[in-house]
């Protein structure tokens, strides 16, 4: 009982490294892939272009592949160093390393890349007669856009949304191939030093009970714009 | 002077020219019906009136002011276009209602927005606000549903939704109300409804510009009849002389079709 209960302590601390990987790529893959997918469709070749060869890549590669990229990469070719956070505040220090760094920004332009996909078909399934009917009032573009268009793409998407964001949740285990510390990590930890392979479906009983409030929470927001149909 | 003036109208999409050349104008107050078959024109005539689609040649004034000049598009900036399509609202075949407002948010939207674009102090925009619930609630009571005011579009009937569009176009006051085949996608038996309210607007002597494919309601509606065939003004004139003498062998095939068909 007692290793148990240490096994599970150890492993939450590991999930919440994983949780903050998760929230953060969030943060920043969804505005990101918003804009992606503004340039995607835009007529303008010299941005439409370049960001679909962006998409084809960051969807045509394994995920892993480009965490190793980002992290080993930029020192290799001499370009830059991923910055060592140095607040004095040694949690949030050793968190926020070098190398969870460099699996954020991976995370973060890979999951914007699929996020951009979804975007584009949603903006796109919303009848031209949406923005004519905005335009016929007077409407800018952005008050078409953030008035009218985004909250029938937001109801669009919640499904293929809820996808991927579960996927992401369980693709944080991906970052311990460069060494962050997270869940997957922490449960590795328990079979390499103390021989012991049970915690390691401990950590996926951790997942399972997080991609189940994940699916409450979508299914509410699903629930919470069911009163109008477009 | 004519309220509306449209001189020499051209618009092409790729190879085929839809607009061949329209000329009209309208007075104030007056109503106008454009008819003719599928694919003459009508809906595009429309459409380059509200600057949804951009015509090739041509000009457009109401007032006496140009509004569009097909000759310097290029120095319009968004912003103008926005202010010159005002004189126009327009109601559409598919009604177009903001599903996710309800009715009266519908309405005022629009109308709210356009604050943004002045500078007012918190108790001039508090009371222009006021005035624009106001007016709105007015305007339900003109289509009859202020006993929907908030309801969402999906739980109303078409010809209810196509009443609220009306509403809506009516909040921003424009000089000409455009009409897009407005019950072409309503059951029979809510035409009447939407109908009976353009009707109304006519008696309160709103200028209005309607495609329709109810022959019966543009003959007693309008006080003046377009026929469109193939990208032009086949035939022009009071109700009477259209319907009753037309000139034009085309008129008068179109007419005997549409008559057959009921």
């Amino acid at each position: 009982m007692e290793v148990f209960l240490e096994v599970c302590s150890r492993l939450t601390d590991g999930f919440i490294n994983a949780f903050f990987l998760f929230i953060l790529t969030l943060v920043f893959s969804l505005p990101l892939g918003l804009i992606m997918s503004f340039c995607t469709m835009s007529k303008f070749a010299p941005l439409r272009i370049p960001v679909k060869l962006i998409v084809w890549v960051l969807r045509g590669t394994p995920l892993m592949l480009q965490i190793f990229a980002i992290f080993y990469l930029p020192g290799l070719l001499r370009l830059f160093v991923w910055p060592q956070m140095n607040t004095g505040w040694e949690w949030f220090d050793s968190t926020f390393s070098t190398r969870f760094i460099a699996a954020l920004v991976a995370f973060a332009i890979n999951y914007a890349a699929y996020f951009s996909e979804i975007f584009r078909g949603g903006i796109q399934s919303i009848s031209q007669g949406q923005y004519e009917a905005g335009q016929v009032l007077g409407m800018t573009k952005s008050q078409i856009f953030f008035k009218i268009v985004l909250l029938q793409v937001v109801k669009r998407i919640i499904p293929p949304m809820s996808n991927e964001i579960i996927t992401l949740i369980k693709d944080t285990s991906l970052a311990n191939t460069i060494a962050v510390y997270e869940l997957i990590y922490e449960a590795k930890e328990f079979m390499t030093v103390d021989g012991l392979i049970w915690p390691l479906f401990v950590a996926g009983a951790f997942y399972l009970i997080f991609v189940g409030l994940l699916t409450i929470l979508f299914n509410h927001m699903e629930k919470k714009l069911d009163y109008f149909r477009s | 002077m004519a309220l509306l003036e449209v001189k020499n109208i051209r618009k092409s999409f790729g190879k085929s020219e839809v607009l061949k050349g329209i000329d009209f104008s309208l007075d104030k107050g007056k109503v106008l019906s454009i008819i003719g078959s599928s694919g003459s024109g009508k809906t595009t005539l429309l459409r380059c009136l509200n600057f949804l689609e951009t015509p090739n040649e041509g000009t457009i004034s109401v007032d006496g002011n140009i509004i569009f000049n097909a000759e310097d598009t290029h120095r319009m900036s968004d912003d103008e276009i926005r202010k010159n399509r005002l004189h126009f609202g327009l109601v559409f075949q598919q009604f177009n209602l903001f599903p996710q407002y309800t009715v009266l948010d519908n309405i005022t939207l629009a109308p709210k927005l356009r604050l943004n674009e002045e500078k007012l102090t918190k108790d001039e925009k508090k009371h222009r606000i006021d005035c624009i619930t106001e007016n709105a609630w007015e305007l339900l009571k003109k289509v009859g549903l202020t006993e929907k005011s908030g309801h969402y579009p999906c739980q109303l009937s078409g010809g209810q939704q196509q009443r609220v569009a009306i509403a809506r176009a009516l909040a921003l006051t424009p000089d000409i109300l455009c009409f897009d085949e407005p019950t072409s996608a309503l059951d029979p038996e809510l035409t009447g409804e939407v109908l009976s309210v353009i009707r109304d607007l006519k008696s309160s002597d709103s200028t209005m510009i309607i495609v329709t494919h109810e022959m019966d309601f543009a003959r007693h509606v309008s006080d003046e009849i377009i026929f469109m065939a193939n990208g032009i003004i086949e035939e022009q004139g009071t109700p009477e002389q259209v319907f009753d003498s037309p000139k034009s062998p085309l008129t008068r095939s179109f007419l005997s079709k549409s008559i057959e068909s009921y």
